[in-house]
């Protein structure tokens, strides 16, 4: 999705704001989002590419207004009305609708003291990379209406596989649940210059882990 | 720009407010005068779901408490400062990131693939997530407002020079600049230069030389700290 979130190259944000001595977290209920999130991820209803696709269709300007935590807490206000933990009802007056049946916390506080958000190895002989470190790919001019982890900024440009990171879940089918689609990954380096023209500094490089479904071969 | 956070609070003055200091009093004002809109929603939001059983009030508690207390940057600085001890261990990081790391008991928390590049005189490593905010926890712990910023996201890419210009970084013409957009679930570990003066530290008070920024990229290593903390 051509949203707002893809803000790689964007301009007029003016200077990066650096805190010194910044707290974990700024208010108590920053917090408290955090461990509603987790908590709530642990039922496995939805996977790290849907939940980044939740934050990404926020409507646009309340995604640039809005601070990381608030993104989250709007993000899970939809999300428990989507997925059936809670009614709007509920959420706008507060109380739990008569007659609910008590669940049980996917989460214990024994997980929640080491918890870990595991994703399959990435080792597995049985796919094979469609691309070898060295050579020239382009990234392919594609638009999709859905999540997608391919930038606007490297689409249609070419560069250089570095390295095969192995194979991992395809996050474009991941979020939409269509299939997790595994299929290598790859570390690609681009030319400041083949991205941002010839102003840009010669020995400037950006590199982005890309799968196999955004790239095709280039001539080098 | 990154007055986000604040912004939802609604307060007229916080928007006319010119700087990050007068934003911060303002904000902390208004704070103890009436609770923040999201405290409220997420006050009625907690309940209900604790109510409804989906949630435990004690497993939200153990894991706020484990990035407030327990996960954070100096896990990182461990792992620089055994690669600056050790060019054994250094080798087995930069070759193979996970299992250097699991040596010294740390493991990945959000099932991330480490990757570990060295800054050296000649060149710079710099990480961003532009379409998100991916961030090496299980090392660092939460990242800090700045590395999910709108300012930071954008310009790392397209301005790296200019954003570490910002943060007191000054690299000369002939270092090789280069940025890593972690777009998937490999996330990124920048080794720093060991400082110059450092020789007769040992391996934890070279630790605790180590920024969280300079992990990130966007600082290097002084031995003499200038008020910057991890």
């Amino acid at each position: 999705m051509n949203g707002v979130h893809d803000m790689g190259g964007m301009q007029g944000f003016g200077p990066v704001r650096h805190e010194k001595n910044e707290p974990i977290f700024h208010e108590t209920w920053e917090g408290r989002v955090y461990g509603i999130d987790r908590s709530l991820a642990a039922f496995g209803k939805w996977n790290i590419d849907a939940w980044r696709h939740h934050i990404e269709t926020l409507p646009p300007a309340d995604y640039l207004k809005f601070s990381y935590y608030e993104k989250w807490l709007a993000a899970i206000e939809q999300r428990v009305v989507q997925y059936g933990f809670l009614s709007v009802e509920e959420l706008e007056t507060g109380k739990a609708a008569a007659g609910f049946r008590k669940a049980t916390p996917a989460l214990t506080v024994e997980v929640a003291r080491n918890y870990a958000r595991n994703i399959p190895s990435a080792k597995d002989p049985s796919i094979a990379a469609l691309f070898r470190v060295g050579q020239q790919v382009r990234a392919r001019n594609i638009n999709p209406i859905g999540h997608t982890r391919l930038p606007r900024y490297a689409r249609g440009k070419t560069g250089q596989i570095i390295r095969d990171h192995g194979v991992y879940s395809f996050p474009d089918s991941s979020a939409a649940g269509t299939g997790s689609k595994r299929q290598h990954l790859y570390s690609v380096r681009f030319r400041a210059g083949e991205l941002w023209g010839p102003a840009a500094a010669p020995n400037s490089y950006v590199h982005l882990d890309l799968w196999d479904d955004y790239l095709e071969f280039a001539k080098s | 720009m990154d007055r986000t956070r604040r912004s939802f609070l609604g307060t007229a003055g916080l928007a006319a407010a010119g700087t990050v200091n007068a934003q911060e009093a303002a904000h902390d004002h208004e704070h103890q005068a009436v609770p923040s809109d999201p405290t409220l929603r997420v006050k009625a939001l907690e309940s209900l779901l604790v109510e409804k059983g989906f949630v435990d009030p004690a497993a939200l508690d153990a894991l706020i408490d484990r990035f407030e207390h327990k996960v954070g940057p100096r896990n990182g600085a461990r792992v620089v400062a055994r690669a600056w001890v050790d060019p054994a261990y250094k080798r087995r990081l930069l070759a193979d990131a996970p299992s250097a790391i699991a040596e010294l008991g740390f493991s990945p928390y959000q099932g991330e693939h480490m990757v570990v590049y060295e800054n050296t005189p000649k060149v710079h490593n710099l990480v961003v997530c532009t379409l998100c905010s991916c961030y090496p926890w299980s090392l660092l712990g939460l990242p800090p407002v700045w590395y999910k910023s709108s300012a930071y996201r954008s310009r790392a890419v397209i301005d790296p020079a200019g954003v570490l210009r910002e943060f007191g970084v000054e690299l000369t013409d002939d270092v090789e600049l280069r940025v890593w957009d972690s777009t998937a679930e490999v996330r990124y570990l920048i080794l720093p230069e060991r400082p110059v003066g450092s020789e007769h530290l040992s391996e934890e008070a070279l630790a605790a030389l180590v920024t969280r920024d300079s992990m990130v990229g966007t600082a290097k290593i002084a031995m003499l700290q200038t008020g910057e903390k991890a």
